[in-house]
């Protein structure tokens, strides 16, 4: 199984782009799932599911999204071998611009939009400055010269990453984006693998900085989703 | 990589400028990063968000992008639209071969598979488009690595859903657009833009004007400038821009003489008219290629004539002058 990380601010167009490029890669016979980590409320996983694809949903309350990304992560990976997926796709929404749910071996994407203004790309950290693949959004409402002033502010952040600029409503770029997120390292092991940024703030082993992956190395305030739950939320 | 600690920082103003947007202090000139890293506060190292890695790692992208941006597209030579199928999978009839400063209209009815043709050019589709059409850039298959690289696209586009939302002054914006092209003379290149757009535009706007208050006519005269002389894409296309109130003569001519390629899709006759050949698309497929006749030449004369009295029209309607007046003045 090939495992992705998702991220991007709220609204960027996640959801969207993700749904059309599964589809694409749904007719090219891929099995395909995905995991959304939210805070308080999401839809997604209905649209997700309604699509044809099985959805986890985590909500992770009064923690750090991010926290409980890494906490939890290695059981969803779990969950999407078990249903038999060839890729899953880890969504989380980066809420703080502070962290990142990156992992080192795993293909990361990161999906920011047009409208969020030019001065986005330097507020956001590492969910955009480690991304391996930035999705830029919502280019069919803005000028070009705004599209390319954007896209030359992630460049300015992300020297190393590759640009692509897709439509989630039309579904325009996201054949591109499927043929890359196709090519993901496949079956790369989660536990002791380490996140690419470090996650400090509060209650768990990530907030004093552990980058680890696995129980062993989970202290402290840890909450693990309810996979039964999940799969209706 | 992250640059060697020991290498001297870069004290050019466009190096410098990373650390203004990072609300860091400028290094003192002939400084290294390790020294750098040393001589900013505590507070700075340990709360900053950043480590000595980080933010070599940050200059150096900062810095690349600048080369990046600087490089120019390799000139274009000429574009082949080869033929796919059309909805009811029967074979399309006709190839398609573009050459700079050409202008190709696109007619048909909604649904006909316009915006398909305009978005095969612009994903340089390889047969695997639902039309199943393939583009040549300069007769052979582009680099598959072009698709992957939203910078290495060669197409800007236009269109009536598109808006400036940026919160700028026009002058500010245009700046902006032009330090990201890296450009030498970045007060020339926005002076230029700025006189086409106005000259364009049926009202006049200044440099101050902020982006968000320019009407629909002057906001889109100012994309076609800003397209025509300020982004480095080779082909243009754009998708009805009839009711905007832009001189459209002027803006072909403006893309004719900066020897882009221009895919216009249109209902508008004077427009349809001026270009060099025009498609019709039917059932998802290039259906009919025109060339405009003696007949249709003529026609768009008269119709260049009607548009030049109907703007007389608009402009004695925004004096409050008597619509009767500007009529008998005018030529129908």
């Amino acid at each position: 199984m090939k495992l992705i990380t998702l991220a991007g601010p709220p609204s960027s167009g996640k959801t969207s782009v993700a749904l059309k490029v599964l589809r694409q890669l749904q007719d090219e016979g891929v099995k395909a799932g995905v995991v959304k980590f939210d805070c308080l409320a999401s839809q997604d996983g209905k649209r997700y599911r309604a699509a044809g694809f099985p959805a986890l949903t985590g909500l992770a309350g009064n923690t750090c999204p991010d926290h409980f990304f890494v906490n939890n992560i290695e059981d969803c990976a779990a969950w999407g071998r078990e249903q038999g997926l060839d890729l899953l796709v880890s969504e989380s929404a980066g809420l703080c611009n502070r962290c990142a749910p990156h992992v080192r071996s795993l293909y990361a994407c990161c999906v920011l939009d047009n409208l969020a203004g030019v001065d986005t790309p330097r507020k956001i950290g590492p969910m955009l400055k480690t991304a391996d693949l930035v999705v830029i959004t919502k280019g069919d409402i803005v000028s070009q010269a705004e599209r390319e002033v954007f896209a030359h502010r992630v460049r300015q952040v992300n020297g190393k990453a590759r640009i692509l600029f897709a439509n989630g409503i039309t579904g325009q770029g996201t054949w591109e984006v499927a043929r890359l997120w196709n090519e993901a390292p496949q079956d790369q092991e989660l536990t002791g693998g380490r996140l690419r940024f470090s996650l400090p703030s509060a209650v768990c082993s990530y907030c004093f900085g552990q980058t680890r992956i696995g129980r062993d190395y989970q202290r402290g305030v840890i909450r693990r989703m309810d996979m039964e739950a999940a799969e209706r939320a | 990589m992250p640059e060697p600690r020991t290498a001297t920082l870069p004290d050019d103003p466009a190096s410098i400028e990373f650390f203004r947007v990072n609300g860091l202090p400028d290094p003192t000139p002939g400084m290294d990063l390790a020294a750098y890293w040393d001589s900013l506060p505590w507070q700075q190292r340990d709360l900053g968000g950043w480590t000595a890695d980080s933010l070599a790692e940050g200059l150096a992208a900062f810095v690349a992008a600048r080369h990046i941006a600087a490089r120019q597209p390799a000139a274009l030579r000429s574009l082949d639209i080869l033929p796919g199928r059309a909805k009811d999978g029967s074979p399309e009839a006709h190839t398609l071969h573009l050459v700079p400063g050409e202008v190709v209209c696109i007619v048909g009815p909604t649904g006909s598979g316009k915006s398909r043709l305009l978005a095969d050019i612009e994903c340089l589709a390889q047969g695997d488009t639902p039309s199943r059409r393939r583009v040549l850039v300069d007769g052979s298959a582009p680099d598959p690595q072009w698709r992957f690289s939203g910078e290495a696209r060669l197409v800007a586009q236009i269109t009536q859903n598109m808006n400036f939302v940026m919160d700028l002054a026009v002058a500010d914006f245009l700046h902006l657009h032009a330090e990201s092209r890296a450009l030498e003379d970045a007060d020339e290149a926005v002076r230029r833009v700025l006189d086409a757009a106005v000259a364009m535009a049926g009202e006049p706007f200044g440099a101050d004007t902020p982006l968000t208050q320019l009407s629909g006519g002057q906001s889109r005269a100012l994309m076609i400038a800003d397209a025509a002389l300020l982004s480095p894409k080779p082909v243009v296309l754009i998708d009805e821009i009839e009711n905007a109130g832009v001189d459209r003569g002027r803006a072909l001519n403006l893309f004719v003489e900066k020897g882009k390629i221009v895919l216009l899709s249109t209902h508008d006759p004077l427009l349809a008219l001026s270009g060099h050949r025009r498609l019709v698309i039917r059932n998802g497929a290039v259906a009919r290629v025109i060339e405009a006749s003696p007949a249709e030449r003529e026609c768009a004369q008269r119709l260049a004539r009607f548009d030049r009295s109907l703007a007389g029209l608009r402009e004695a309607l925004r004096r409050g002058e008597p619509l009767d007046e500007a009529w008998s003045r005018l030529r129908f």
